[in-house]
């Protein structure tokens, strides 16, 4: 069947504005003001692109759409795109996410404009290239190339610590990708190919499972980030400039979980299930003391980046619940935090830009001068904090529901993050926002301008459409997980007896 | 097999480049100011003889009484010679016009190293081993000491050819063992009386024959340990001879090693697997620390090349045709992205102070020169191997016959190695664009320069595009196939 490769349109269309942005040539001040809307123009053009997803999206099959393929490497590497309930709602995440961090930089970003743009256009490019692909080698092309823009970004238009940061994020992640790249290598030596559908039916030998699922492991609980490995992203988050921590805890992170979802899952059953303990330990780990880490700091970004590791936990748990609620809970939650995360570090951006401080001591009594700002940081706090009606309380109570099923422990544990996290997050909100306008350099803050109102609005939006009626999200993802899951199913059957033959014997 | 008149057919390429030296070297000396004439002739000779070796056709032929083979592995890495030295000469115009030290010895001494590393790379028999090697050292020697009056180069020329003697005479030693208690040095035979010998069982003194060789060939390399003089000669030397001595005799020792390796003692291969396993590792590992500390780029990219030495013996390891694909296609990328970074290397050029070399000199480069920052970062990060650039291709087939092999500990050890390497590499990243701009360069105006640095970068970038890797990984399949054939 011919048709329009649309996925490869979205993927490559931002490479399309790095060359235009290139091209731009002349003063300072129209480079620039050029450079800004070129790059808005291409996010909002691949956004609407990705619109086509939405509408045209084959929701009755779990089996993967769009697809393309052509030749690449050779020897079973092929350049091959598709996607699948899984992966369509983060593409559409990206895709929605990018505009709204180009606009976010607009006026704040002073120096080396041009460059700026072109990193996160690059930016975009692999991480839409990253659900996108169907392809192991492209994937990891694709994961990997991404940490090249946004060490510039970190380590370029950064805070004071920005050259540490930038660092920790490049080595750290790098340095579990390797292990995982390893790990790839010998499933393309037994299997012959990288095409992940096949690798997906492939029957790896249980006992090197064990190993692959680590190796693999390794690279995206880096990424995602769980416990205790997740120490660059408190550094990365307070560091980046407010875009690129929006990009960081919007979409990166959710690189992890559905690395998870893609490869650990389907591809190591065995393994998935038999070091699901570790999984649950860990993820519990960080939603208690990550929780407790963040009631303690006076930095807000610092904050909302513990409060992401937490919430992280919540989808790790979930999908290792193996069963449908819990993996559609955490790909809920992943979304979920996808837009709140991202709002609040926008809300941080907001007072930031104008005291130029982030240390939560030096607010207070925001709600007297900011009424607007004030409505929409307590809209974003208690979506955070997962109060009904708001995206985060769907996905985490299917997590929960799901966990609940397989280990009750695990559950007793998770709950207590959720009781913290409405600590933090409503502590962290009184001493910003409520309380006496005592402090002079506060008074001459300015509420939300057209600009950023114009940002929020698409984010509360979203947030409240996945929370009232998440149906219309969950359609998308619904076959594919059960899809996933009764193979899960089959496999560990299949491995049960084949035990059982042995012991027979 | 003995002939009355050799077939030098198909060693043409060879013949003709060593008549073109000597004609070099006649119109460098009977006709005044004529450097740039002989640089531009070097240039055309070698241009031609890339064609002369394309002529040979990659069917297995020998000559010579065996001592002199071409088939479709000696083409690919001939070439690759080829390409490296035309680069290096047109290279060294540029940076000696700017330097004033203008020499026709230069690009004759350049062409007579070419010639010994083709002969290294069509060697079939320890005797036309030695002849190619110590032809190309020699011409090295000097070139490493070519600038006169300083003490630097001088030093670098002197230490390259104390340590390079001492090396030929272990090298040597090992072939008079390997002589004495096969009574061949021919490679073939070699080949036929090992395969004869039961496995486990090979004499003593062909094993320490084998090792002395084996040491002498990673002298030329300079794969831990014969490594040491490598920072010094690539700092000591001007930048021009750094880049020649960094890509053309690196790949044509490899090959000559790849061969060594392959043909006479392929099934011995239990015996030096080992000794090749420590040096990939050994180079690997210092190749990534050793390198951290370095403040001079020239240091700097000699740790580098340690390092990615240790890499390309990865895929002789794995012993069959799968690795010495990977080292043709690791050494065809590692020649791209190092011929770009030396050309950024030698655009380091203030007013005053001429050529620099330190690292804190590039602070700030994104700011005065944004374009010689984008074209240094994208090698940086190919070096280190980070996708979607060339060198994470190098590594990946590298990597691939190695664990198919069953060496995952390697394969660990050897991406571990890399992320440490990373970490030197984007240290330069972040000088250019993270620090406060240092005073500005002149700016880069010769044309050729130019032309070489953007096509190794438009190559490291585009070579993830099947139009650019895909003539390389066929060329490089179908020659490794050759040579583990025999």
């Amino acid at each position: 069947m011919e048709y329009f490769p649309i996925l490869s349109t979205i993927t490559f269309l931002p490479l399309l504005g790095v060359l235009i942005i290139l091209s731009i040539n002349g003063e300072k001040e129209i480079v620039e003001r050029n450079s800004r809307n070129a790059a808005l123009l291409t996010t909002v053009a691949t956004f609407l692109f990705s619109l086509v997803l939405w509408f045209s999206f084959d929701k009755s099959t779990a089996g993967f759409q769009f697809v393309e393929e052509a030749k690449w490497l050779g020897g079973g590497i092929q350049y091959k795109m598709g996607i699948d309930g899984i992966s369509v709602l983060f593409v559409l995440l990206t895709t929605f996410i990018m505009p709204i961090c180009i606009l976010c930089g607009w006026d704040t970003i002073k120096k080396r404009v041009k460059e700026y743009m072109i990193a996160f256009l690059l930016l975009e490019c692999f991480m839409i290239g990253v659900f996108c692909t169907l392809d192991l080698v492209l994937f990891y092309v694709f994961f990997e190339a991404g940490l090249i823009p946004m060490f510039l970004i970190i380590g370029i238009w950064g805070g004071d610590n920005r050259v540490y940061a930038a660092y920790k994020l490049f080595l750290y992640t790098l340095l579990g990708s390797v292990l995982m790249l390893v790990a790839m290598l010998y499933m393309y030596g037994q299997a012959g190919t990288t095409d992940i559908p096949t690798l997906m039916q492939f029957n790896f030998d249980p006992h090197a499972q064990t190993w692959l699922f680590l190796a693999f492991f390794a690279s995206f609980a880096v990424k995602m980030p769980m416990w205790p490995v997740h120490t660059w992203l408190p550094d990365a988050h307070v560091q980046a400039p407010t875009a690129g921590s929006v990009i960081l805890a919007g979409i990166l992170l959710k690189m992890g979980g559905y690395g998870f979802l893609r490869f650990s899952l389907p591809m190591f059953p065995v393994a998935s299930e038999q070091l699901a303990w570790l999984i649950y330990l860990l993820s519990c780990i960080a939603i208690i003391y990550t929780s407790l880490v963040a009631l303690r700091q006076t930095d807000m970004k610092k904050l909302i980046a513990y409060s992401s590791v937490a919430h992280m936990g919540f989808v790790t748990i979930g999908i290792f619940a193996f069963n449908i609620q819990g993996i559609e809970g955490s790909i809920v939650v992943m979304l979920a935090h996808g837009f709140v995360a991202s709002a609040l570090f926008l809300c941080v951006g907001v007072v930031y830009d104008r005291l130029h401080t982030r240390d939560i001591d030096r607010y207070g009594g925001l709600v007297n001068i900011m009424p607007k700002y004030a409505l929409v940081f307590m809209f974003f706090t208690m979506a955070s904090v997962g109060l009904p009606g708001t995206a985060n309380f769907v996905g985490e109570v299917l997590v929960l529901v799901g966990i609940f099923k397989v280990s009750t422990w695990t559950t007793f544990f998770a709950l207590f993050g959720v009781i913290l996290g409405a600590a933090y997050m409503l502590y962290l909100y009184r001493r910003v926002v409520f309380g006496d306008l005592t402090k002079e350099d506060l008074k001459a803050m300015l509420d939300l301008d057209k600009r950023e109102i114009l940002i929020f609005a698409p984010l509360v939006i979203l947030t409240l459409w996945m929370g009232v009626y998440p149906t219309s999200f969950m359609d998308f993802i619904h076959v594919s997980v059960d899809n996933l899951v009764t193979q899960h199913e089959a496999s560990m059957a299949t491995y049960h007896a084949a035990v059982q033959t042995v012991a027979g014997n | 097999m003995t002939e009355i008149f050799p077939n030098l057919e198909i060693a043409y390429g060879e013949i003709f480049l060593s008549i073109g030296a000597m004609l070099l070297l006649m119109v460098g000396v009977f006709k005044k100011d004529s450097v740039n004439l002989v640089s531009w002739l070097a240039v055309g000779f070698i241009v031609i003889t890339m064609f002369l070796s394309l002529a040979v056709g990659s069917e297995q032929t020998f000559t010579l009484s065996n001592l002199f083979v071409v088939d479709g592995f000696t083409q690919f890495m001939k070439i690759l010679v080829l390409v490296a030295s035309a680069l290096a000469v047109i290279m060294s115009r540029e940076f000696f016009r700017l330097e004033g030290e203008d020499r026709f010895e230069f690009p004759v001494l350049m062409v007579l190293a070419t010639v010994g590393m083709m002969i290294m790379v069509s060697a079939n028999d320890l005797m036309s081993l030695y002849m190619g090697i110590e032809l190309q050292s020699l011409s090295l020697y000097v070139l490493a000491a070519f600038k006169r009056d300083s003490e630097k180069s001088t030093e670098a020329g002197l230490k390259y050819f104390v340590l390079g003697a001492l090396s030929s005479g272990i090298l040597l030693y090992g072939c008079s063992l390997i002589y004495g208690f096969i009574g061949s040095t021919n490679f073939s035979s070699i080949a036929t009386a090992v395969g004869g010998i039961e496995e486990g069982s090979a004499s003593v003194g062909v094993v320490v024959g084998l090792v002395f060789v084996l040491a002498g060939l990673a002298f030329k390399v300079s794969a831990v340990p014969f490594h040491m003089w490598t920072p010094d000669v690539y700092e000591g030397s001007q930048t021009p001879v750094t880049a020649f001595f960094s890509v053309a005799p690196k790949v044509a020792a490899l090959a000559l090693l790849a061969r060594t390796l392959y043909v006479p003692f392929g099934d011995l291969s239990g015996s030096w697997a080992q000794v090749v396993i420590f040096m990939s590792v050994a180079s690997m590992i210092l190749g990534s620390f050793a390198a951290i500390m370095q403040t001079n780029i020239k240091r700097l990219m000699a740790y580098s090349s340690i390092g990615h030495v240790g890499f390309a013996l990865l895929g002789l390891i794995a012993g069959n045709a799968e690795g010495i694909r990977g080292v043709m296609i690791y050494m065809t990328i590692y020649l791209v992205m190092n011929v770009g970074m030396f050309v950024c290397i030698m655009s380091m050029r203030r007013k005053e102070e001429g050529m620099v070399e330190d690292i804190a000199d590039l602070s700030g480069l994104a700011q005065n020169h944004p374009v010689m920052a984008a074209f240094i970062s994208i090698f940086m990060f190919s070096l280190a191997g980070v996708p979607p650039l060339a060198g994470f291709f190098a590594k990946w087939y590298v990597i691939i016959p190695i664990v198919n092999a069953g060496y995952f500990t390697l394969a660990t050890i050897a991406v571990l190695a890399s992320v440490v390497g990373a970490y030197y590499y984007i240290r330069i990243v972040k000088v250019m664009y993270f620090d406060a701009p240092a005073e500005e360069f002149v700016p880069q105006k010769s044309l050729p320069m130019k032309v070489i640095v953007t096509l190794s970068a438009i190559l490291v970038l585009a070579f993830i595009a099947p139009q650019i890797s895909s003539p390389v990984l066929d060329h490089a399949q179908a020659a490794a196939q050759g040579l583990s054939q025999k």
